[in-house]
């Protein structure tokens, strides 16, 4: 019942999509190091480095106008339709996403500025574990979008809540310190920024995993819209 | 396989039961049942050939005036099937109004134009106030009620257009039929017919044949998208225009084929 695909119409319009979609690419894996970046100027309380990714950050910004302009011109030319306008439509939020992750490394780096002056803390598993998951969830979205890959992007919604967890355990365990000893205060605060930075950055990479299986499939599983479907397998 | 999520719920203002057209041996309509339901705006697209123009003609007859052409199956008109050996088919194209491609006013004025039908039916009643309230219902009157006389060939094309939609209401019928209504219209005048579309469906079922798919997105309720005389699937227009079910559905609406 399909048509011949000697019927198939060469498309103008497929080959300015594929340019959009290589810059949101571009883009998202700007910003995931660059979340990576800020992470490593934390751990080596390096402030030259968190001055570097600061000022990268309208790299990022910049793409974004542009991805935004493009697609907004394909929607008004092109007219799409079904899977092409699902397709634009989910490149134009998760580029607001993606942006939104830029901004949280900026935050992150200018906490790690902050921490490469304060008192240094001992380093902490439950930090580690995050940065790691987190920046692990958001590699995975992208690469779920790369591929189209609803099961991908389903895998990575899974891992949500482990994030929030170490973010509530970072916050307990900094409580403690901060309370035991009062130089913990200005770099714990820190800590629990960059923590909440990096627990935004995991909603972010939610919220692209999200948008791929409303592209792949046309459905809307966010707010928990679908909440049975990943019932079972949720690791509460 | 076809994909058919739209049903009457028992208030269809048209239903065909496995209804195929013949020209001679080939057949332009397969076996397609669906619904239409009423006070609501169904379109109808396809690539050229695929038969929507053909399944548009059958709901008023109109394919009885080509002699090579059989019509198969049921099409039922509350509740009764219009091929049935009884029924008159100018009354059924009373019932059952068309409105075609290009406007083709009658070379008489504007009044005679829409005061033709009522006449010729002994409909009845004030000519006058049929022909009034005609054109209003067509978004019309205001264009036209100083210059009645005048002669409907000094109309611009959606004036005219407008003109044969105003003809087609004056004799009271259920369903409006339109092939390809704004396509032989500049983009005002295209703009005006889907206004005038969005007000009808009100008071009217209306069935539209398209090939501008954008225009179908925006003036029904229901799309249907036929191939090769098949029905390949019909649901309603938003999720045939942002995640039909049928590949085949996908590949047409996107400009992959067609």
């Amino acid at each position: 019942m399909s048509p011949a695909d000697s019927d198939k119409t060469f498309r103008h319009f497929d080959q300015e999509l594929s340019e959009v979609r290589e810059l949101l690419l571009t883009m998202a894996s700007r910003a995931e190091e660059q979340v990576r970046a800020a992470l490593a100027a934390v751990k080596h309380r390096d402030a030259q480095a968190a001055i570097h990714t600061i000022e990268a950050d309208h790299k990022i910004d910049a793409l974004e106008i542009e991805i935004e302009e493009r697609a907004i011109s394909l929607l008004a030319r092109q007219q799409p339709m079904a899977i092409d306008l699902r397709m634009l439509v989910a490149i134009l939020k998760i580029s607001n996403d993606v942006e939104r992750v830029g901004d949280h490394a900026v935050n992150i780096a200018q906490c790690a500025k902050r921490l490469a002056e304060a008192f240094p803390i001992a380093s902490l598993d439950e930090f580690d574990t995050m940065a790691e998951d987190s920046t692990g969830m958001l590699r995975d979205a992208i690469s779920a979008f790369v591929d189209q890959d609803p099961d991908k992007a389903r895998a990575v919604l899974l891992r949500d809540d482990k994030v929030d967890r170490s973010n509530d355990a970072v916050f307990r365990v900094m409580l403690a310190q901060m309370a035991e000893n009062t130089n913990a205060i200005v770099p714990g605060v820190q800590m629990m920024l960059v923590a909440r930075n990096l627990e935004r950055v995991a909603d972010l990479a939610t919220n692209l995993a999200e948008d791929v299986i409303y592209i792949v499939e046309a459905r809307t599983i966010k707010h928990h819209v679908a909440d049975h479907e990943l019932e079972g397998e949720h690791d509460q | 396989m076809s994909t058919i999520r739209v049903t009457a719920g028992g208030d269809a203002a048209l239903e065909t039961r496995d209804v195929s057209v013949f020209y001679g041996s080939n057949e332009a309509i397969k076996t397609v049942s669906f619904e239409i339901p009423r006070n609501k705006v169904v379109a109808l697209i396809g690539p050229s050939g695929c038969g929507k123009s053909t399944l548009l003609r059958v709901f008023n007859r109109m394919n009885d005036l080509v002699p090579t052409a059989r019509v198969t199956g049921e099409v039922l008109f509350q509740g009764e099937d219009l091929y049935a050996d009884h029924v008159d088919p100018v009354e059924v194209r009373r019932r059952i109004g068309m409105v075609f491609q290009k406007p083709n006013p009658f070379p008489k004025s504007i009044y005679d134009n829409v005061a033709f039908g009522p006449k010729i039916n002994g409909t009845g009643g004030d000519i006058d106030a049929i022909v009034e309230q005609s054109l209003q219902q067509a978004a019309l009157w205001d264009e036209v009620k100083d210059r009645l006389s005048a002669s409907a060939l000094e109309l611009s094309g959606g004036q005219q257009q407008r003109l044969c939609i105003a003809r087609a209401l004056a004799v009271t019928p259920e369903i409006l039929l339109m092939d390809e209504p704004a396509s032989a219209l500049d983009p005002i005048a295209t703009a005006k017919i889907e206004e005038l579309i969005h007000q009808l469906v009100a008071d009217y079922t209306i069935v539209i044949v398209t090939h501008n798919m954008q225009q179908a997105a925006r003036v029904s309720d229901y799309t249907a998208y036929l191939y090769l005389g098949e029905l390949i699937e019909y649901d309603d227009t938003n999720t045939i225009f942002t995640a039909p079910t049928e590949k085949h559905t996908e590949d047409y609406v996107t400009g992959r084929f067609g």
